[in-house]
């Protein structure tokens, strides 16, 4: 199934840094997120676009997961990239498959 | 228990305006904030001051507080704002003028200075956050270094009286939190109330982004009347507590989901989120929906500042060239293709010299490259050519290469465009804090 099926995403941007909210829409399902979401998922997913690392936070309490994910943007105020925040970012996030709900 | 009630007026400096009217005149608000300075905006108002002495503050203070200034006074709205960017001073004496004219006399409004920390930047021996190499190497090419201040100044302008306090650079959530250290006088290392009002101020420092703006996405988060967004009422207790809410009526949404986005937006590990006056920890925070369009925030807290002010450095960067040209029909996806392979090799044979090119098929890879893109062939499709120089006469000539294809490119291309400019980019630097001198100067309409 698709990420987008299970959680929604906003994408905020510091410098050319990117961070990538990953919230259940049903705290039932971010046992599932945080099993199959990994840091590693997540650089894989952006290889090409993102070029350092990846860490992720937990935030149990409101069923959400935080990526900051560096050297994302190429520099927000001197990139060359149409969409220069990276606000797109969440989007192409929710396209990742995962496993179904056991 | 007793509660401010503060509105946000402006989440962004073009952001609309009707919004904040309505706060203004239904919203039952104590304080009116308005947030209006990204990154890089101060560079560009301190370019403007560089030009002329009197400009460098928000173009559009003028339209925002002619549009509220009356109902605040009336009501007693104090008007909280980063709108004097590069010229806080200028902004203030504007905005007695502004006042005087609408009728309103022996208003106080106060101008928050002491973020520009350009010499103190230029003479020191520091180091940029992002490309690891010393303010110095960026030589000549320097045109601004603010400092994000604290709420302490703005605290201080209110308590002289203050009817509107303009800043420069600060933190966006000091510009919420400042109204709440005043209003509950709270003190200054009360870490856990400072961090509760942290949270507050950044849920509501980018307005509609809370009340359903940046989040519909039909069939899977549909949010009602958007044409007519409500900005958002954050309902803020004596201890802290945050409630986000807006106008009955007005359109929008306000739900966990809204929330919980706007919460860790811009925000990197939540247990340690930087701020002048504290370290917000965000990590335990819990919401509750607690009515229609009304979530409570609870579990904030917060830990003792690093004693380092972030500085943004503007400086000029580089020029950038840019053209554009759209394909539509069968065969677009080749056709766009083979003008972009004209573009590279034209800028090639006239000897255009860019350090960094970028060739995209809006449509195609534009945003994300083409291994997510999956091989779609879209309808239509439109080249971007954008490519950065070291003259603003290389620039132009890379938009003219993508225009000339009208009549040497391939076949059907239409809707071109060309821009050239100039690249003001910011990286940071850390500064002690002890070197930022902040100041009130208070004016009267």
């Amino acid at each position: 199934m698709k990420l987008r099926a299970l959680a929604h995403s906003r994408t905020g941007d510091k410098g050319d840094t990117s961070n990538i909210s990953l919230i259940a829409y049903d705290m039932a399902d971010y046992a599932h997120l945080e099993a199959h979401v990994t840091p590693e998922r997540v650089s894989e997913h952006f290889r090409g676009i993102v070029t350092g690392a990846v860490t992720r936070y937990a935030l149990p309490k409101i069923g959400a997961l935080n990526f900051v994910l560096t050297g994302a943007l190429g520099g927000v105020t001197r990139s060359l990239a149409l969409d220069a925040h990276g606000k797109g970012l969440s989007s192409a996030l929710l396209d990742l498959e995962i496993p179904d709900r056991p | 228990m007793r509660t401010i009630r503060m509105g946000a007026g402006a989440g962004y400096s073009g952001d609309r305006i009707e919004p904040a009217v309505e706060l203004v005149e239904k919203g039952d608000i104590d304080y009116l904030v308005f947030e209006c300075l990204a990154e890089r905006t101060i560079a560009l108002a301190q370019q403007a001051r560089l030009r002329d002495p009197g400009a460098g503050y928000d173009p559009l203070l003028d339209a925002r507080l002619r549009a509220v200034l009356p109902a605040c006074a009336a009501k007693g709205i104090r008007i909280v704002t980063n709108m004097g960017a590069a010229n806080p001073v200028a902004a203030a004496q504007r905005t007695c003028t502004l006042a005087r004219d609408l009728g309103l006399t022996g208003l106080t409004v106060a101008a928050v200075t002491g973020d520009d920390l350009l010499d103190a930047v230029r003479a020191g021996d520091f180091t940029l956050a992002e490309s690891g190499e010393r303010v110095a190497s960026l030589g000549n090419r320097i045109v601004a270094a603010n400092a994000y201040l604290g709420a302490a100044p703005i605290v201080a302008a209110l308590k002289d009286g203050a009817d509107v306090v303009i800043t420069g650079r600060v933190g966006d959530p000091a510009l919420f939190l400042a109204p709440l250290i005043h209003a509950f006088g709270w003190r200054m290392d009360d870490w856990e109330r400072l961090g509760r009002g942290t949270l507050a101020g950044h849920l509501l420092e980018c307005a509609g982004q809370i009340t359903g703006g940046y989040f519909a996405d039909p069939g899977h988060k549909d949010v009602p009347d958007l044409a007519r967004l409500g900005f958002p009422i954050g309902v803020v207790a004596e201890d802290g507590t945050v409630e986000i809410t807006k106008v009955a009526g007005s359109g929008g949404r306000i739900s966990l989901a809204t929330c919980k986005e706007q919460m860790l937006y811009e925000v990197h590990d939540p247990a340690r989120y930087l701020q002048p006056d504290v370290i917000g920890d965000f990590s335990d925070v819990e919401m509750e929906e607690v009515g229609p369009d009304r979530v409570r925030a609870t579990g904030a807290t917060g830990s003792p500042p690093t004693g380092l002010l972030k500085v943004s450095v503007g400086y000029v960067d580089s020029y950038v060239g840019e053209g554009q040209i759209s394909y539509a029909g069968p065969g677009a996806l080749a056709r766009g293709r083979l003008a972009r392979e004209i573009v590279r090799e034209r800028l090639a044979l006239t000897g255009v010299r860019t350090s960094e090119l970028r060739c995209d098929l809006i449509g195609v890879d534009a945003l994300h490259g083409e291994a997510l893109a999956g091989g779609r062939e879209p309808y239509e499709v439109r080249l971007r050519v954008a490519g950065r120089t070291e003259t603003l006469a290389e620039a132009v000539r890379i938009g003219n290469e993508v225009e000339t294809l009208y009549t040497n490119g391939p076949a059907g291309g239409g809707g071109a465009w060309k821009s050239a400019r100039e690249i003001v980019a910011v990286q940071s630097v850390l500064v002690p804090a002890e070197r930022a001198r902040p100041a009130v100067h208070l004016l009267t309409s």
